[in-house]
């Protein structure tokens, strides 16, 4: 008897879900347009701060991850010969 | 006697252990499940309390019941009770007894109210949490094991070192406020530090904690940091440092988690990385501040517990821990998945999630102190901690790539355990005014704020875009089997190494001097080879003649010598 198909076996359920993260992600920033948010920091007052900061932030963080890989990544059994 | 609700709240789990120890297996089960009940109850009906004992002129109080101990001892037992009952399947009498011995020394640390207890309970809980790491029983989880309990006795020695000196200036043990300035205080900060698991000490946690059982995970990362939290929200609260420190706790470790491939090893950077905003909380120390840093040491044991079991799961069932080795398992575990996904989402502090509720405490509280530079580290580390936390632990293990694995959920236990952690997150999350009341100052904070919100649901709906480009433009790091060196790598690595190198030196320096002292006594011997050797003038053998002769001369001298 063949696997029955899973969710996101289907191509087409994944795109759906990135479609539905792109609309969310595109009514959240128009909210900002319209919603006043109550800030502390000037910085916040910005348009959107938090959208692109998290974005960026995310970028960031992987990219000098990737980097940082390049530095410290060694081989799996790198400490077994000395423990 | 003294009534049942006067006991020591530790007391309870210690003879739960003993019984378990002794105990048939089903019995044992049922002690476990039922001492954190129970003791639970018996904290409930528990007066706030200071109970003195006097021995000689040292002032001991073992048991201090305040709003800050009692809250940890609530959060105790029902990480205690959670944590049992997640390992009640198992046939491992070790694990049942020292879980329970270290649960119960985690309870009596919070209740300590004298430095000398603090430490017997810190050292207790060393000892008892390091078999839950040994009990895995492979060699790789024995030296961690080691190396782990090291660590912990060093913090140890530090917390006693520092009290003996504050008990020989002062004369008293009491632990309450310290204030960083003289050596004792800095040893003791230390002690908390390294428990604390600050940069450069926290390296022990992301070693020992993924090479421990399936089970032992879920224990060990409820207690041992936490009662650190509690300890340095008790004594150093309002300490400047602390502010620094927690801010690079959240960010470093987040680098690593990203590029790490064991999971439970990305849990274990993820808790530094949560640790980081408590102990921002408590360097602040305004009362928002530790509000918020005590309200998420309280969702974290939850949420983290939650994380932690849904991994132990993964690793039960499949015995695979790699992201490289994981992935499609939400076909075969559906349930363990979405319990996953609730902890994820209360770890990423999503609205109407536990987390959310309690970090936005210690945020607003920062940019109060007006902290910005450390309030824009913890927003890039709140970003990453959806990130690599929120995303990548799901992702790897229940989506992604389908590594082939058909397997079960796991047995009933472990998902009723999950399910009432995954239950206290939503119902924190959505009524957090049940853990507000239980704070040691009174909260006038709403987190559902229209902005707040708002701002809370860009970043993190960003954060997931940022994942998904890279993921689909095929930048983001793929899961590889691999070593990543930390800190550790100075103590498993640079001093074997420099210490076999010494050695090399050593032995070859003596090799040196052996020669040397072969050449000397090779001299030597030849000198005496000469005079006493076969040829040697004193080894001659001389004819009797010559002997008789000689003998008739010194007659002849004699005989001379008598005459004048």
């Amino acid at each position: 008897m063949p696997e029955k198909n899973h969710f996101f076996d289907n191509k087409q359920n994944v795109r759906l879900i990135m479609w539905l993260l792109v609309a969310i992600c595109f009514v959240l920033v128009i909210i900002d347009l319209i919603v006043h948010r109550h800030v502390v920091h000037p910085i916040e007052a910005l348009w959107s701060f938090y959208a692109w900061f998290g974005f960026i932030s995310c970028v960031f963080l992987v990219l000098v991850s990737k980097l940082l890989r390049k530095i410290l990544m060694r081989r799996e059994d790198y400490y077994d010969a000395n423990d | 006697m003294m009534p049942m609700t006067d006991l020591p709240p530790f007391l309870i789990f210690y003879i739960a252990a003993i019984l378990v120890m002794l105990l048939p297996n089903r019995l044992g089960q049922l002690v476990s499940l039922t001492a954190p009940v129970l003791g639970g109850l018996l904290l409930y009906f528990l007066a706030d309390t200071a109970g003195q004992w006097h021995i000689a002129e040292v002032v001991l109080e073992p048991v201090r019941v305040d709003d800050l101990s009692r809250l940890f001892g609530y959060l105790f037992h029902i990480a205690a009770f959670i944590g049992v009952l997640f390992s009640i399947h198992l046939r491992d009498r070790l694990q049942a007894t020292t879980s329970l011995l270290y649960a119960g020394s985690a309870i009596g640390a919070v209740f300590a109210g004298d430095l000398l207890t603090l430490f017997f309970f810190w050292e207790l809980m060393a000892l008892s949490s390091m078999f839950l790491i040994l009990a895995r029983r492979t060699e790789r989880a024995y030296r961690a094991g080691m190396r782990y309990f090291l660590i912990q006795a060093v913090s140890g020695v530090l917390l006693l070192l520092g009290t003996l000196i504050i008990y020989a200036q002062t004369g008293s043990l009491a632990f309450d406020h310290i204030e960083l300035t003289s050596l004792a205080s800095l040893l003791i900060f230390v002690a908390f530090g390294i428990k604390c698991a600050f940069p450069l000490f926290h390296n022990w946690l992301t070693d020992s904690y993924p090479e421990s059982t399936p089970t032992g995970a879920v224990f060990l990362s409820a207690f041992t940091t936490k009662v650190a939290v509690y300890a340095l929200a008790r004594g150093f609260a309002g300490t400047e440092a602390l502010v620094y420190i927690g801010a690079v706790m959240t960010c470093f470790p987040i680098f690593y988690a990203v590029i790490e491939n064991d999971l439970r090893r990305v849990l274990a950077y993820s808790m530094i990385n949560q640790i980081g905003f408590m102990v921002v909380g408590i360097g602040l120390g305004t009362a928002l501040a530790i509000n918020g840093a005590i309200a998420h040491a309280f969702n974290d044991v939850i949420f983290k517990g939650l994380l932690m079991m849904s991994m132990g799961a993964v690793l039960f069932r499949t015995g695979r821990m790699n992201g490289s080795d994981l992935g499609g398992l939400y076909k075969s575990m559906p349930v363990t998945t979405s319990l996953c996904i609730i902890g994820a989402a209360s770890i990423s502090a999503f609205p109407l999630f536990s987390g959310f509720v309690s970090k936005a405490m210690v945020m607003s509280a920062v940019l109060d102190e007006g902290h910005e530079f450390v309030w824009l580290a913890l927003l890039f580390a709140s970003a990453g901690v959806f990130h690599h936390a929120g995303i990548k632990i799901p992702f790897f293990a229940f989506f992604g790539h389908d590594a082939g694995i058909r397997t079960s959920e796991p047995p009933v236990n472990m998902l009723l355990a999950m399910v009432i952690a995954a239950i206290l997150c939503v119902l924190i999350g959505v009524y957090p005014w049940l853990l507000y009341d239980l704070l040691p100052f009174s909260v006038d904070y709403n987190p559902f704020d229209r902005s707040h919100v708002l701002a809370q649901l860009q970043l993190l709906m960003f954060s997931a875009a940022a994942f998904a480009w890279l993921k689909f433009a095929r930048i983001y790091p793929p899961e590889l089997r691999s070593t990543n060196i930390d800190v550790e790598w100075l103590y498993r690595k640079f001093l074997p190494g420099l210490s076999s190198y010494c050695g090399g030196l050593l032995s070859s320096g003596s090799r040196g001097t052996s020669a040397a002292l072969r050449a000397g006594n090779k001299a030597i011997m030849k000198v005496i080879f000469r005079h006493y050797g076969p040829h040697g003038t004193l080894a001659r053998t001389w004819p009797t003649g010559s002997m008789v002769l000689w003998v008739a001369i010194i007659l002849a001298a004699s005989l001379l010598l008598y005459y004048f």
